[in-house]
């Protein structure tokens, strides 16, 4: 609820927020697009899904929106900026467990998994069921699900998109600087380089994924090579562009002129959320691609 | 719970700060307690919807043979009982418990984060309807039991997508709320609270929080690759493709051990208030109990494939994992004797609470024995997926997890209202809860040991007395829990006055203690100071 009626909590007095019709806007969106998704999958009609994307779309857009004016017109104190800053960092360490639970499967399909099907300790699976297969990796299993492939070498394009994420980190950080000393033409410059070597990131995985599709035969049914690798590198796509979104919206609300050098939990929060994304992609560009 | 209390602790100026009017006041719910009330409620409703699908259980086994429904439908009920009972009855019960209890205990005027704790309650609703949804569309309701088992879960029809997306609202739910646990703690205790000055409720919960941060993501990456295997063609548990069907329960197992941990580690800290209070003493032990908490919390992570021990593991892996289980033995010792030596030589009352935290003593203790023998890896070889496991599992949540929820709504259930419960009605409740609970699960150790298997709807007739036995045994549990439901209904309605206190002739510790019957709304708005 975009109130008009704001209490600008006094200094050692918590904030509590009055009643917002966010969260079940989001609840009965994510409901529908949970739901819609069922029936996409069902039967095949993805209508309400999409439906569905739009509110939780529409629903950010509000929240945030009626965060930001809150923040803007100081209705934060500290302790609560302190909230904000451990509700995201926590946040952000359930997102490294959930990419925890990806690399690993990886880690259990190279290590455990092949080595039993290829006969080595239980000997079941290759004696009774494949005898001949003897494992390794890329692998797309003893029968060979999606034909031959092809991998993409680590030293090509993901050595360049490491290069790129690297380099947006040194950026963000840079604009931090920008932004503590008050130089906001520097940060605007350098958030505005971040994002876009963000979605210079994105654009460049998504002509790798299409290669991998059409040249290398390479798809997310090759096996559990493919299935690591696109659930891997495709759930870390996403993060980078949402990443690469807020990291725009923080442009834009620097150019309308907020945060100042003491009070920019936004931009924080973002930048943060930046660098686990590229932490994320250096754990993959040595486990998925190079090792 | 009226609104008058609201303004006499406000400093002045403020209008908007009461309970909005009607239905908005929940649906927009800010208000800790509002959230907290909401987030019973609706556990309440799920512990029965749950609990009328272990009645439709027990009555296919009452008698061998099959008696009213087809297997597929038995499996269906068995699976969704226990989402329904661990996801929507026991954890959403504690967060309620968290909620109210929290900020008066750490003397905070809400949670930390009150919009977001909406979204974490309101969640909940959604993500249960899904699940209960596919009980009726083609193909029926997940059947291959809660833990979602592939290759078999892959075999769900339509609801199969469905059961997928609740978890993940589940688990999005459990994430935002245990965060705003984590916060609240850390960040909003009244000046000279320490962490070692926290009430033991907050310490566990604060202590679970951390659990439900590491593992729900995990659970939500392991449904994400079931539903992959089933419609996007991945084949991370499929074998041919390089997968493997064990690596599943590896992944689940890393959540769902910590899970059971999630949903006792709350009611620990129920006990710890309640004993000490009924036998006017402090908790013996304070130290002790937060370290042990904290050690069986980071034990629970290295224990989860003694779930697997029949899988054909490796020996080291079998040895590693049966020591690694009964090192947690220790810290639960240390917890079982503290309660005990809490009461020692305390001058003891036997009020409803104090009842349901002894059974949970007691009781649970039984299912922690019985967990250390499923613990030894060549005996788990005859024990598992028998009766053995599910009575060891039912000891521990049921006069474990739900026992001690009974006991801290008791406990604060006047504090909440301002109304004192029937205490005889309390007692009768207690009574018959106990002995009909053991009457129910006692006898499905000795199902167990006689090698019923579980998750079947139909037993050979060596079996049939003691299934006969436990059914009758649930049957009456389940109507007894009616007495509950009456009990709290009539408290909140009304009833002989509650003190400030609630418990005076034990004079509890605590925040809580020191504000109204029912507290203001806006919990402390001056920060207590705590020396
Ligand atoms: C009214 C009390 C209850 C009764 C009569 C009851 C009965 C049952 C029965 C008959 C089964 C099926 C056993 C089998 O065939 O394998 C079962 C499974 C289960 N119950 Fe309960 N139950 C009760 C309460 C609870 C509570 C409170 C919880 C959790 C907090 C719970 C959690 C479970 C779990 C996890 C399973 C295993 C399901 C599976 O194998 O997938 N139950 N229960
Ligand atoms: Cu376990």
């Amino acid at each position: 609820m975009a109130h008009a009626h704001h209490d600008h909590a006094p200094a050692g007095k918590y904030y509590v927020p009055h009643a917002s019709h966010w969260p079940i806007v989001g609840s009965v969106s994510l409901f529908i697009t949970m739901f819609g998704a069922t029936q996409w999958l069902n039967s095949g009609s993805s209508t309400m899904f999409w439906v569905g994307i739009a509110c939780v779309l529409g629903l950010f857009f509000g929240w945030f929106r009626d965060v930001i004016n809150e923040s803007v017109s100081g209705t934060y104190n500290e302790a609560v900026d302190r909230s904000f800053r451990m509700g995201m960092m926590w946040f952000i360490f359930s997102e490294v467990m959930f990419f925890a639970a990806f690399f690993g499967a990886l880690y259990y399909a190279r290590n455990i998994a092949q080595p039993w099907l290829s006969g080595q300790g239980v000997k079941f699976a290759n004696s009774v069921l494949w005898q001949n297969f003897s494992g390794g990796w890329p692998s797309n299993g003893p029968a060979r699900l999606g034909g031959e492939f092809e991998v993409i070498p680590a030293f090509s394009l993901p050595a360049v998109n490491t290069m790129i994420l690297l380099t947006s980190g040194v950026t963000i950080t840079i604009a931090h600087h920008a932004l503590k000393e008050n130089k906001r033409g520097i940060l605007k410059v350098f958030l505005a380089l971040t994002f876009l070597l963000g979605f210079l990131f994105v654009y460049l995985q998504s002509t790798e994924y299409a290669e991998a599709y059409k040249e290398m035969n390479l798809k997310l049914s090759t096996g559990i090579y493919g299935s690591t690798f696109f659930m891997l590198t495709g759930f870390h796509g996403l993060h980078v562009t949402i990443g690469a979104i807020m990291l725009t919206v923080i442009w834009l609300r620097s150019m309308k002129g907020h945060f100042n050098p003491d009070n920019h939990f936004g931009f924080e929060a973002v930048a943060w959320y930046w660098h686990f994304v590229d932490v994320v992609w250096l754990g993959l560009f040595i486990f998925v691609y190079w090792l | 719970m009226s609104a008058s209390h609201t303004h006499d602790t406000h400093a002045a100026g403020h209008d908007d700060h009461g309970p909005m009017k009607g239905w908005r006041r929940w649906l927009f719910a800010t208000n800790h307690k509002d959230i907290g009330s909401m987030y019973l409620i609706f556990s309440l409703a799920m512990f029965l919807t749950g609990g009328a699908m272990a009645m439709v259980i027990r009555a296919e086994l009452l008698k061998p043979g099959m008696q009213f429904i087809d297997p597929g439908f038995f499996n269906s009920m068995t699976t969704v009982h226990a989402l329904l009972m661990v996801f929507g009855a026991v954890m959403p019960a504690f967060t309620g418990l968290a909620n109210w209890m929290i900020p008066l205990q750490v003397g905070a005027p809400d949670m930390a984060l009150p919009r977001m704790n909406n979204f974490s309650f309101w969640l909940l609703p959604f993500a249960f309807t899904l699940l209960i949804l596919t009980l009726f569309v083609p193909g029926g309701a997940p059947a291959g039991g809660w833990t979602l088992y592939p290759p078999l879960v892959l075999q769900t029809g339509d609801a199969f997508p469905m059961a997928v997306f609740a978890v993940h609202l589940m688990g999005a739910s459990s994430i935002m709320g245990a965060i705003n646990v984590i916060v609240t703690i850390m960040n909003m205790r009244a000046p000279g609270m320490t962490l070692l000055k926290m009430p033991l409720f907050v310490w566990t919960w604060l202590i679970t929080a951390y659990l439900l941060i590491a593992v729900m993501p995990v659970l939500a990456g392991a449904v994400t690759m079931l539903l992959t295997d089933h419609y996007f063609g991945t084949s991370f548990f499929n074998a041919a493709g390089g997968g493997d069907p064990v690596m599943f329960q590896h992944i689940f197992w890393f959540f769902g051990h910590p899970e059971v941990y999630i949903m006792i580690l709350p009611a620990f800290g129920v006990v710890s208030e309640i004993i000490p209070t009924f036998s006017r003493k402090p908790l013996f032990g304070y130290d002790a109990m937060v370290y042990a908490t904290a050690s069986i919390a980071f034990l629970s992570f290295i224990v989860w494939a003694h779930h697997m021990f029949t899988t054909g593991m490796p020996l080291v892996g079998e040895m590693f994992f049966m020591l690694s289980t009964m090192l947690i033995a220790i810290p639960t010792g240390v917890k079982v004797f503290n309660w005990t030596a809490t009461m020692w030589k305390g001058s003891l009352s036997f009020e409803t609470p104090m009842l349901f935290s002894l059974s949970f003593l007691f009781l649970f203790t039984i299912g922690g024995f019985s967990g250390l023998m499923l613990a030894m890896a060549p005996v788990d070889f005859q024990y598992h997926d028998t009766y053995f496991v599910v009575a060891h599992f039912h000891y521990v949540l049921v006069p474990g997890a739900v026992f001690s929820i009974m006991a801290a709504t008791y406990y604060w259930l006047p504090k909440w209202t301002g109304n004192m419960y029937n205490e005889k009605l309390g007692k009768l409740h207690f009574w018959l809860s106990t002995i009909f609970v053991n009457v129910l699960f006692f006898p499905q150790h000795f199902l167990g040991l006689a090698g019923m298997p579980r998750r079947i709807p139909d037993y050979s007739t060596q079996f049939a007395d003691w299934n006969f036995v436990s059914s009758i045994g649930g049957f009456c549990f389940g109507l007894t829990q009616l007495l509950f439901v009456y009990n709290i209904i009539s408290c909140v309605r009304g009833g002989v006055k509650a003190s400030d206190k609630v418990w005076d002739s034990a004079s509890p510790h605590g925040l809580e203690w020191t504000l109204s019957s029912p507290p203001p709304y806006h919990s402390f708005e001056v920060p207590p100071e705590v020396k």
